[in-house]
């Protein structure tokens, strides 16, 4: 039985739910961000402890170093909730089908020059395990994160790199080349260019404290790589070959670019909540950002040779002026 | 290897390449550092890549799909709440779904969603912590939509605005939390049986259908569109569950007796969940599609019938529990519904005596119990509240340790008999509800010894609204208990005479007169 509904207006009762009015200081309508995100996870009452660590409770402020008065302060300025976050990816990925369409479809990676794609594929591939490594980091953050506005963007973060780790596979199988598959990840194991950062993506995999994960993970390890790879080399290849590897990685760029946005407010937040916050982060950055510097020299030495140091020291300057505009001093 | 080579990879073989081949064995930290929960409970596996993709689904596929359902979705939301849509239900009656749904669904969503997480974090091997993972991520869609699809009826009626406030406080959503707060605490392999099979598979449809198919029945085209969209969902993660059953069974032999009684566990616990699916089924929906009994029994008998045929050839057996919940589907959704209309200042939602005709559909439905014990309560009852005498239960109720239901299920084989049973633990008593729930809290008493019973803890002081003082000298607990839930009153007690019911009559009224 469909009923024929005249178009009247009736005030309504309220405008939001209780806890997002009080949130909000006022009974006023919230975003769909807000309605998916605030105060939803369980603090209080809970029936058991973790037979896997019953040191803490099922959700548990005190699995990091960290503290915050309120850890629904930590916000994403993207507002991601599934359902933005989902729509934004599938553009992107419209967009990505695009480019694998047309650079098989125009047959430009066959035509690539031969010295440029070994160059290339050599420094790209290898990277499918690091994306891989990123993914299962952040579902460590998003599993044991304390709230929903941190897990929930760390999840998406999570998949994110998943898709970035079957991107990066992709680009080899769009060269045709599954040998150079196998030989990126028979690099990954042993090549001595690749230890340190295998070593590091490890450490990260053993680590407890769910926040140093993210700043090691997103902020320090990330925020030079990403450049590195994703904007400068593709520049070089760019200018030496042609534009293939930056369509093919063009989701990357993006993801990285947007993904910034929401790690520098992550920090920025955390940093402004208290004194210790912002002495801890500043002492994780500077330990995870030398680590990193010594984990990717050797990838930049492969990517850029001799000009590698001069490269790492440019990245190594513009992830502390991050810092600095987050409000941590390093 | 050349490109005809690369271009002929099977689809399994290409979805290994974009997920195991991805991942590799730890060398600057041992793997089971990495990895350390999934040896304590007891579950042996020899080889994880013997783990069966049960679907194969790359992040770029999952975009597309998703991000075209959600567009759909989140249109047809927007119409419905544009044009009022909340006035096209059946009846105003219906909204206490709503507001049931609401305290008991999403909160558990967000439950799997950070479990999953966990499994997507934990499980050693690849293939199923790229599934785990992206189940995570589809619940976090699914308490999210539901949210939304709910947020404009609390606009306009009571009783749906405090639900977060509401989901670790009110007692009647205690039974839901230690469900899934049982799950995420025990390893991960028991939680894959738990959430997984137990409750993805053996009982997803019957706890979702009635919901999605009740809402396309009553006219609620923003709680149908949600449910229908997320069944979509549902589909994966029932191959999920199952493929991980079916998994543990064939790595070990010694695996079968330890999965076997976690099914045996979850089957029993999450049939304790059904009752109010039943209430729901059974009372509160203005127009009904089938009995729960009648959706019991294609649900659960038939298709979960069929489903342990199937695995038989593992050596699983039919769970325990199964004769029981056959002899109960007769009785929970009366004894359920009485159970609330009986505290009228303890829930958020309305109740109400169904009318004549409503009784008459429940005795052609249930022939053999509710003539019989049913509809004198229900005529009693409502002889009372029309004589202004409405019955109003004060007493704290009995809860079982196990599954925290209110004592309220009769002896098997004896209706008119109250069960329950007692177990000994540390020279304490504790009460459970039923053979299954004593079997659980005797295999781990340890565990259940900690269950938040509301009943217990508001004598201790530990249920005060936040800011109580219970160190002064007259300090009686539990006074404040409808501050402590910040439960309003207009959203308490009988649906006649309810704000809802007026403003619903008025509204509609207003929108379809000439
Ligand atoms: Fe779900
Ligand atoms: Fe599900
Ligand atoms: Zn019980």
């Amino acid at each position: 039985m469909a009923i024929d509904l005249r178009t009247v207006s009736i005030t309504p009762l309220r405008q939001t739910f209780g806890h997002l009015a009080r949130r909000m200081g006022a009974d006023k309508p919230a975003s769909r961000y807000i309605e998916a995100t605030m105060d939803l996870q369980p603090v209080e009452n809970f029936h058991y402890r973790p037979t896997w660590e019953p040191q803490y409770d099922i959700f548990d402020q005190t699995r990091t170093k960290i503290t915050m008065k309120d850890w629904y302060a930590l916000k994403d300025p993207r507002q991601y909730y599934y359902g933005a976050w989902t729509l934004a990816r599938g553009r992107m990925q419209e967009i990505a089908e695009g480019d694998f369409d047309l650079v098989d479809e125009m047959g430009l990676a066959a035509a690539y020059p031969a010295a440029g794609k070994d160059e290339a594929l050599k420094v790209f591939l290898p990277l499918r395990h690091v994306a891989w490594g990123s993914n299962l980091n952040k579902a460590y953050v998003s599993s044991y994160g304390y709230g929903i506005a941190i897990s929930q963007a760390a999840c998406y973060a999570s998949m994110d790199q998943l898709g970035v780790a079957q991107y990066v596979t992709r680009l080899g199988m769009a060269f045709n080349d599954l040998d150079s598959l196998a030989d990126a990840k028979a690099a990954w194991l042993n090549g001595a260019e690749w230890h340190e950062l295998r070593r590091y993506v490890e450490d990260l995999m053993v680590e407890k404290d769910w926040f140093e994960v993210l700043v090691a993970q997103d902020f320090a390890l990330e925020g030079l790589l990403y450049p590195l790879i994703y904007e400068r080399f593709n520049e070089k290849l760019n200018a030496a070959y042609g534009p293939v590897f930056s369509m093919l990685t063009r989701f990357q760029r993006e993801w990285y670019g947007e993904t910034t946005k929401w790690m520098d407010s992550v920090l920025k937040v955390a940093g402004a909540d208290n004194a210790d916050n912002k002495a801890q982060l500043a002492a994780w950055i500077k330990h995870w950002r030398d680590r990193a510097v010594v984990a990717l020299k050797p990838v930049a030495a492969l990517a850029f040779g001799a000009e590698a140091d001069a490269v790492m020291d440019e990245l190594v300057q513009n992830l502390n002026a991050r810092a600095a505009k987050a409000g941590i001093a390093l | 290897m050349d490109m005809k080579v690369a271009k002929k990879l099977g689809l399994k073989e290409r979805y290994s390449l974009m997920t195991r081949d991805l991942a590799w064995d730890t060398t600057f930290h041992k793997m089971e550092d990495v990895f350390p929960q999934t040896t304590y409970e007891g579950i042996k596996i020899h080889d994880w890549d013997k783990w069966e993709d049960p679907f194969r689904l790359t992040m770029d596929a999952y975009w597309k799909y998703q991000s075209e359902k959600e567009r759909k979705l989140y249109a047809i939301l927007d119409g419905f709440n544009q044009n009022n849509g909340h006035l096209s239900v059946t009846d105003a009656r219906y909204i206490n779904v709503l507001k049931l749904f609401l305290g008991s669904t999403p909160p558990l969503e967000l439950m799997a969603a950070r479990g999953f997480s966990m499994m997507g974090r934990q499980m050693n091997g690849a293939g199923p912590r790229v599934a785990c993972q992206m189940q995570a991520v589809d619940e976090y869609r699914h308490f999210q939509t539901q949210i939304h699809s709910i947020s404009n009826y609390n606009k306009y009626y009571n009783g749906m605005d405090e639900f977060a406030h509401q989901q670790s406080r009110m007692w009647y959503l205690s039974d839901g939390k230690s469900f899934f707060d049982d799950a995420i605490t025990a390893g991960p392999f028991e939680f894959m049986v738990a959430i997984g099979f137990a409750f993805e598979y053996v009982l997803t449809n019957i706890l979702f259908v009635p919901f999605i198919s009740g809402a396309a029945y009553n006219g609620d085209m923003a709680a149908m569109t949600v449910g229908f969209s997320a069944q979509s969902d549902e589909a994966r993660h029932m191959t999920l569950g199952l493929e991980c059953i079916k998994f543990m069974l064939e790595q070990d032999p010694d695996n079968l007796p330890i999965v076997q009684r976690w099914i045996d566990k979850w089957t029993w616990r999450g049939t304790r969940k059904l009752a109010s699916v039943g209430m729901m089924m059974d009372y509160m929906l203005p127009k009904r599609i089938m009995s729960f009994k009648e959706a019991w029994e294609m649900y659960v008998e038939d298709n979960g019938g069929s489903l342990f045929k199937d695995l038989a050839r593992y050596g699983i057996t039919i769970p325990k529990c199964f004769s029981q919940t056959i002899e109960e589907k007769e009785h929970v959704s009366h004894q359920s519904w009485i159970g609330f209309y009986m505290k009228p200042e303890a829930t958020p939602f309305h109740t109400w005596i169904p009318t004549p005709d409503e009784m008459d559909w429940l005795s052609e439905k249930y022939p053999n119990t509710f003539d019989q014990y049913y509809r004198p309560v229900l005529e009693y009852l409502d002889q009372q509240e029309k004589a202004g005498n409405r019955f109003n239960n004060k007493t704290a109720p009995m809860n079982c340790q196990v599954c925290v239901s209110t004592m309220k299920f009769n002896e098997p084989g004896d209706p008119m008999e109250m069960c329950f049973r007692e177990s000994i633990y540390n020279g304490e008593k504790f009460h459970t509800c039923s053979d299954h729930c004593k079997e659980i809290f005797d295999n781990e008493p340890e565990k259940y010894v900690q269950t938040f019973i509301s009943s217990h803890q508001v004598l201790q002081g530990n249920c005060e609204p936040d800011g109580t003082d219970v160190n002064v000298p007259d300090f009686k607990p539990g006074q404040n208990m409808l501050d402590y839930w910040k439960l309003d009153k207009r959203a308490l007690g009988d649906f006649n005479g309810s704000e809802d019911q007026k403003n619903f009559a008025q509204w509609r009224e207003q929108a379809t007169k000439n």
